[in-house]
């Protein structure tokens, strides 16, 4: 305690009731303005074409009481949990049991993902669920190599799971490529587009990059729309062949897994077999993208994110270096995609709009830019919170847009905000997300 | 040209639009020698430091690099990253430019990019994490180690870079730029905000640095750096070179004092015979 806070300091002017109900009689003026036009008055054209008006005062009343109300509530609760940075008290068993979690979260996660069949072996529906959700994990972790470690703003990054998904697609129909032939390949042309995107937008930063790629996006699915004669389409490409394992197929036949094994056939065998293929996927994204970040071209994305004019006069080729980043962002979208194909076995553009990019870029940006753990529990969130609110109809939204913003204000750079070191001499200290730049395209 | 001179400088040219910034310059700069490039604000030495390290590309004139083992570059038409890269042309700057997110020890590693591009046999020998790729690591943490230790911030190896004290900042940067091996240090400003004792430090580091055997090119406005440690000194003014020589010769020379007191020649000659 220093000499200064014992003395009585003069009332701080951001608190107080009578700071907070003025500022509520404010909100709620301004909301009186707002509103008297907009809902106070009701104007329609009447049966002589003449314009008659109502009044609607009691709705309008409803509404100012409603911010007047909510105006009250939101300064309490920002002056209670207080807005980020602000000291709080923590007491040291809770600090040491969260530490504690954080060291053991992700292992349990994991353990608790392979358990998921086993646990929820009849439930149709959590099955399905989880495998949603590990292919937006998925997706998550292959954009956060472009967005969190590299820094550039990925709007278009659907048009990769597009070229992965048409890939395997279009392979498998016309050509009869098994899904194991085609998965590489899938990823190959998604790199390839990658690329091909990334020569245009070198030299964009920021805002400029963003509509580039979101512009991209666009192309992509408008190009397979209108490009009948291949794509098929908006009607799509059907009868996409399901995955095997390894030849066998996953059917009531002869010689599928279920007669080969002796046990009876369930089609909960193929929902088993594709979770555990997504999780596979996922699992080698995360450790190729774990190991990238500990050699030079990782390095080197991380360092383009933090600056690249230093980048340059340390000899390390730019354009290249962001190439990198693009090609492998896409490859593990196209992997998704041509798993998103299997698993569905029909694909229309109309799975490509742009709130499947906004989507996964919501994902990474939530669980913080760069952070593996933080992009699955943001995925996790975000998808199985949607589920979780589906009872509340038309208001899901408006909760999900909520807790959105709320996390924002309380976690602006996202669940897990600070950066782990690659590399240390004596102490792998983690280092606080005020020093690490987002990056700027 | 003679082999020793590590850097020539011939006629360099840099107009941006109408403007001039750099007229006609020629110098050089010996080898294992500290160069300073002096001059008042705005006399264009910044812009001769950018056409070197490729970051300009110079309107016109030659600059030629000879290395030790007499390679030649000419670096107005490698440019960019290339100059670091082949040319072994490493430089700091005068507004820091470390990665504020990375640890010290991280971002010596970043300075070793190409050497360890090779060595991870360009990400696959790495990605299976093969032996070659895992002794290179090694080694590049050994030299990271090392210079860390010359500029005395070994303990500091794993904070990040943005949570250093400004002058450890400034040494972090001059050992990044040694982590790439560089025929040539260019070191914009380097005593920029360091206190007396921090700037006497930096003396130190950079003779020791000269003494390894690396040239150093200096832009300096904090004259008892210039005088103290430099083997020769090129003064610019208004784009073109007005005085060149030794230290103290340079010093004494009424061109470089009018130039630095904004007053005639005569005057400055004026000035200095009342003086003394």
């Amino acid at each position: 305690m220093s000499a200064t806070s014992a003395r009585p300091s003069p009332a701080p002017p951001t608190s107080g009731a009578a700071f907070i109900f003025k500022k509520a009689l404010i909100s709620a003026g301004v909301a009186l303005v707002l509103f008297s036009l907009m809902i106070g008055v009701r104007t329609e054209a009447g049966p002589q074409g003449g314009l008659i008006y109502w009044t609607r005062f009691g709705d309008l009343a409803v509404l100012v009481a409603t911010v007047f109300g909510g105006s009250i509530i939101v300064e309490l609760l920002r002056q209670w949990w207080g807005p980020v940075d602000s000291d709080r008290f923590v007491p040291k068993p809770v600090q040491t049991a969260m530490a504690f979690a954080g060291r053991w979260l992700a292992p349990a996660l994991l353990v608790f993902a392979f358990l998921i069949p086993v646990i929820f072996y009849n439930q149709r529906y959590i099955l399905d669920l989880s495998i949603l959700v590990l292919t937006y994990v998925m997706l998550g972790w292959g954009l956060n190599v472009v967005v969190g470690l590299a820094g550039l703003l990925d709007l278009g990054y659907v048009a990769f799971y597009a070229v992965g998904a048409y890939s395997y697609a279009l392979l498998a129909t016309n050509f009869g490529l098994s899904f194991w032939v085609c998965l590489p390949l899938a990823g190959i042309l998604a790199a390839f587009w990658g690329v091909l995107l990334g020569f245009p937008v070198l030299r964009l930063r920021g805002d400029y990059l963003a509509i580039v790629t979101l512009a991209f996006g666009e192309i992509i699915r408008l190009v397979i729309i209108n490009w009948q004669s291949l794509t098929g389409g908006p009607n799509g490409v059907s009868g996409i062949p399901r995955p095997t394992l390894f030849g066998i197929p996953l059917d009531n036949s002869d010689d599928g897994l279920a007669a080969k094994l002796g046990i009876d056939f369930s089609p909960t065998h193929r929902i088993i077999f594709l979770f555990y293929l997504i999780l596979a996927l996922a699992l080698i994204t995360n450790w190729v993208t774990i190991r990238l970040r500990r050699l030079p071209i990782g390095r080197a994305w991380e360092a383009l994110r933090e600056d690249e004019v230093a980048c340059r006069a340390l000899g390390i080729n730019v354009t290249t270096t962001k190439l990198t980043a693009f090609a492998t962002g896409a490859m593990f979208g196209g992997f998704a995609g041509a798993f998103f194909a299997t698993r569905q076995g029909f694909i229309s553009p109309e799975s490509f709009t742009f709130q499947e990019s906004a989507l996964v870029l919501a994902i990474v940006v939530l669980g913080g830019m760069g952070s593996q753990l933080g992009v699955a529990l943001a995925a996790l969130t975000m998808i199985g919170g949607f589920e979780l609110f589906r009872g509340l109809d038309q208001y899901r939204m408006l909760v999900f847009g909520m807790a959105m913003v709320l996390l924002m204000i309380w976690r602006p750079r996202g669940l897990i905000g600070h950066r782990a070191p690659t590399v240390f001499l004596e102490r792998n200290q983690a280092i606080s997300s005020d020093l690490v730049k987002e990056g700027h395209g | 040209m003679s082999d020793d001179h590590i850097l020539s400088v011939d006629r360099l040219m840099m107009r941006f639009g109408g403007i001039v910034a750099v007229n006609s310059l020629s110098f050089t700069a010996e080898r294992r020698k500290i160069t300073a490039l002096i001059g008042p604000n705005g006399a264009g030495k910044t812009t001769v430091f950018n056409c070197i390290t490729g970051f300009y590309r110079p309107s016109g004139g030659a600059l030629r690099l000879v290395h030790d083992d007499g390679r030649a570059f000419q670096l107005e038409r490698l440019g960019d990253f290339r100059i670091s890269k082949l040319a072994k042309v490493a430089r700091t700057f005068q507004n820091i430019r470390l990665f504020p997110g990375m640890t010290a020890l991280e971002n010596l590693m970043v300075a070793q990019h190409n050497a360890l591009m090779r060595a991870s046999g360009l990400t696959f020998l790495g990605l299976i994490g093969a032996p070659a790729w895992r002794q290179a690591e090694e080694r590049a943490i050994d030299l990271a180690r090392t210079w860390l230790d010359r500029v005395g911030l070994l303990l500091r190896a794993d904070d990040a870079a943005g949570n250093l004290p400004y002058g450890d900042q400034r040494r972090l940067e001059i050992a990044r730029a040694m982590c790439t091996e560089p025929a040539l240090l260019c070191l914009d400003e380097p005593a920029a905000g360091l206190n007396a004792r921090e700037s006497g430090g930096l003396n130190e580091l950079l003779l020791s640095i000269r003494d390894l055997g690396t040239s150093i090119l200096l832009i300096e406005h904090d004259m008892s750096v210039v005088m103290e440690i430099s083997d020769h000194v090129v003064v610019m003014d208004y784009g073109v070179k007005i005085a060149e020589g030794a230290p103290q010769a340079v010093r004494d020379d009424p061109k470089v004092i009018a130039a630095y007191l904004g007053a005639d020649e005569e005057e400055a000659i004026a000035v200095m015979e009342s003086g003394t």
